[in-house]
């Protein structure tokens, strides 16, 4: 299992594009992944429970991957969280 | 006279057509009499038939708009696709032996009060994505399949309660000369589609439609948020003449979108754009900037708790390296000082902070800082034409002691093996005077200069522009300020270097014909002023456009 804590820059937070962008590279992994925020939880390949998550600038995320590709999986998660989704 | 919010830009003249909400009416009941596998038949169709409208929405957007605007429908495309949203339906039909169509209703009811608990307005405001999903599903299962808003007159001036994404995407620009709402707000996704649709617009208006009858003429004002009832005939003939006017205008500027200007010996005259975020690209982007001549980076050293590490700093250039092509992206590092106070980053109290300790002053005293910053550029530089420029530098020595740093950063890449670009200009703004003075040397050493006329005014005049009371002394066209970028302009050129200008007076009326002949090679400015300057520099007929 691996885990990464990671928080939310996007000056509007993850609404619909990011979302849908971080959904797609998610389910591109073979790893269960979840994210925890607080202690509400949402597959990461989910894109409706991501959304209703409500993840706003300032968000604390933990993103947990579990299976053969898990450290690629969070690595590329938490990269893409950090580089704003090419958003402000 | 109905007042809202404006939405989108421009004026549209036409006829009322109020779009009817949408109610769609099913009458089935939990009952024994569900055939569960019928009902879970139903839902997959519908579910199938939704995807394929949204598809052809999303390409239809795709063409006639943009990747960017088509993405939304991609969401929608993944909502539909997503276990947990039609999925969960799809088992609640079988679990409950409920139809298809409560099974959907309460999907949108489960989340609908999910999302009105998210604090965030802008995120909440998400739910029409949802409501979009659930609203395609139920009339495709109620085999509703005439969409309103098809087979509309010219002219046609849509009000409506709310319009959903997939309502905005569709209209018909030809038919559909503007459109109003009851509820939504600058950033809904009406409005945002209607902005890029270019199609005026005013929302938020509360009551329009019970203001306005089908047939009703009616101008709507989306600059000020106005919508007129059955004007007058000379309301009516005024507005037509400013519609007009406008239109024009907007027609003759979008024509220079991405032209290139040539002065009368076939030097390309560069129009760049100045950006504080990647935020801005796309405003570049659409109006046809020649690069970007400054790229500020304070933004990712503002409003936050920690220091921004390397990795963090590499996406935010990389992206903006990679969206421009290969378009020039010039960098300035860190160009902070005592009036923005940094929560991680000691800075002494200064009674003097313009003229203290800040920018690249604060970055050689604070080299682990620099080198981040320097790192992260050298690693981004891969990926596009990158160019990096110094802010305050006041001698030679601050330049030769700032490159020297850089320098040893891409050794050390080097050395990890990590690739670096090997054509990276490296130049300085030019805002202080002693710099603009000293001009003849520094252009042996650099590979460019930019003027950042904002600062250098400043310091040569001795007044703050913010200071009310000294604010008039503030000229770009100072003797003084002129001698000072003349004279950059000039040692540039003799060493062989280019010079560009990123301060407010490159985009300047008043300014731009006597920096023309001073033979300034770039001019860079808010993206929004691009298409204007290019049209003042070819109202003079030294200039022209490449053909």
């Amino acid at each position: 299992m691996e885990t990464q804590k990671v928080t939310i820059k996007n000056k509007t937070g993850i609404h619909a594009r990011p979302a849908s962008i971080f959904v797609k590279a998610a389910s591109g992994f073979k790893s269960d992944i979840t994210v925890n925020k607080g202690t509400s939880k949402a597959s990461a390949k989910s894109l409706i429970n991501i959304l209703a998550l409500g993840l706003a600038k300032d968000s604390e995320l933990e993103i947990t991957a579990s299976g053969d590709d898990e450290k690629e999986a969070v690595q590329t998660l938490v990269d893409l969280i950090n580089s704003k989704f090419g958003e402000e | 006279m109905k007042k809202g919010i404006a939405a989108s830009k421009g004026y549209g003249i036409g006829y009322v057509f109020i779009k009817k909400p949408e109610e769609i009416k099913f009458d089935c009941n939990i009952s024994e009499n569900i055939d569960v596998e019928e009902e879970k038949l139903k839902l997959v169709n519908a579910i199938a038939a939704s995807k394929e409208q949204v598809s052809r929405i999303k390409d239809k957007v795709e063409t006639e708009v943009g990747i960017e605007e088509a993405l939304v429908f991609e969401s929608h495309i993944m909502l539909l696709d997503d276990p947990e949203f039609t999925g969960a339906a799809v088992e609640n039909v079988a679990k409950n032996k409920i139809c298809a169509e409560n099974a959907v209703q309460e999907l949108i009811d489960t989340y609908t009060a999910i999302f009105a608990s998210i604090d965030d307005e802008y995120l909440r405001e998400r739910m029409a994505d949802v409501k979009d999903v659930g609203t395609r599903l139920l009339k495709n299962l109620s085999g509703e399949a005439e969409d309103e808003l098809s087979g509309l007159a010219e002219n046609t001036i849509v009000v409506a309660h709310d319009l959903t994404p997939s309502d905005t995407a569709q209209l018909d620009k030809s038919k559909v000369v503007a459109f109003l709402t009851d509820i939504g707000g600058k950033t809904s996704h009406s409005a945002i589609m209607a902005r890029t649709l270019e199609i005026p617009a005013v929302v938020g208006m509360a009551d329009i439609t019970v203001a306005v009858r089908n047939g009703d003429l009616v101008i709507v004002d989306g600059i000020k948020g106005e919508a007129i009832i059955n004007p007058d005939e000379e309301t009516l003939n005024r507005y037509r003449t400013i519609k007009k006017t406008y239109e024009a205008e907007k027609k003759q500027l979008k024509s220079l979108v991405g032209k290139n200007i040539l002065d009368k010996n076939g030097n390309h005259i560069e129009i760049a754009a100045n950006i504080g975020s990647p935020d801005d690209i796309s405003k570049v982007l659409e109006n046809g900037a020649d690069g970007i001549g400054l790229f500020r980076t304070e933004f990712l050293y503002m409003d936050r708790e920690t220091m921004p590490d390397e990795d963090e700093q590499y996406a935010s250039y990389k992206i903006v390296l990679e969206n421009m092509d290969n378009k020039p992206v010039v960098i300035r590092t860190l160009d902070i000082g005592g009036d923005k106070r940094l929560k991680y980053l000691e800075m002494p109290d200064e009674l003097n902070p313009f003229l203290g300790y800040r920018a690249t002053r604060l970055c050689l005293d604070r080299p682990e800082i620099f080198k981040i910053q320097l790192r992260a550029l050298l690693r981004a530089s891969v990926y596009g034409n990158l160019k990096i420029m110094f802010p305050m530098i006041s001698s030679l020595r601050e330049f030769i002691q700032a490159k020297g740093i850089l320098n040893e950063c891409r050794a050390e890449l080097n050395t990890e093996g990590v690739p670096v670009s090997d054509s990276i200009e490296i130049g300085i703004m030019v805002e202080i005077p002693s710099a603009a003075l000293t001009a003849d040397e520094l252009a042996k050493y650099v590979d460019f200069f930019s003027i950042g006329t904002n600062d250098l005014i400043q310091y040569t005049i001795a007044a703050d522009r913010m200071n009310e009371k000294v604010s008039y002394l503030y000229e770009p066209m100072h003797p003084a300020v002129l001698k000072l970028i003349k004279m950059t302009i000039e040692e540039a050129h003799k060493q062989g270097k280019w010079c560009g200008m990123c301060g407010e007076m490159a985009s300047d009326e008043a300014a731009i014909p006597t920096l023309l002949e001073y033979g300034l090679d770039e001019f860079s400015m808010s993206a929004s002023s691009i298409l204007n300057t290019k049209k003042i520099i070819l109202s003079n007929p030294d200039y022209r456009i490449e053909s």
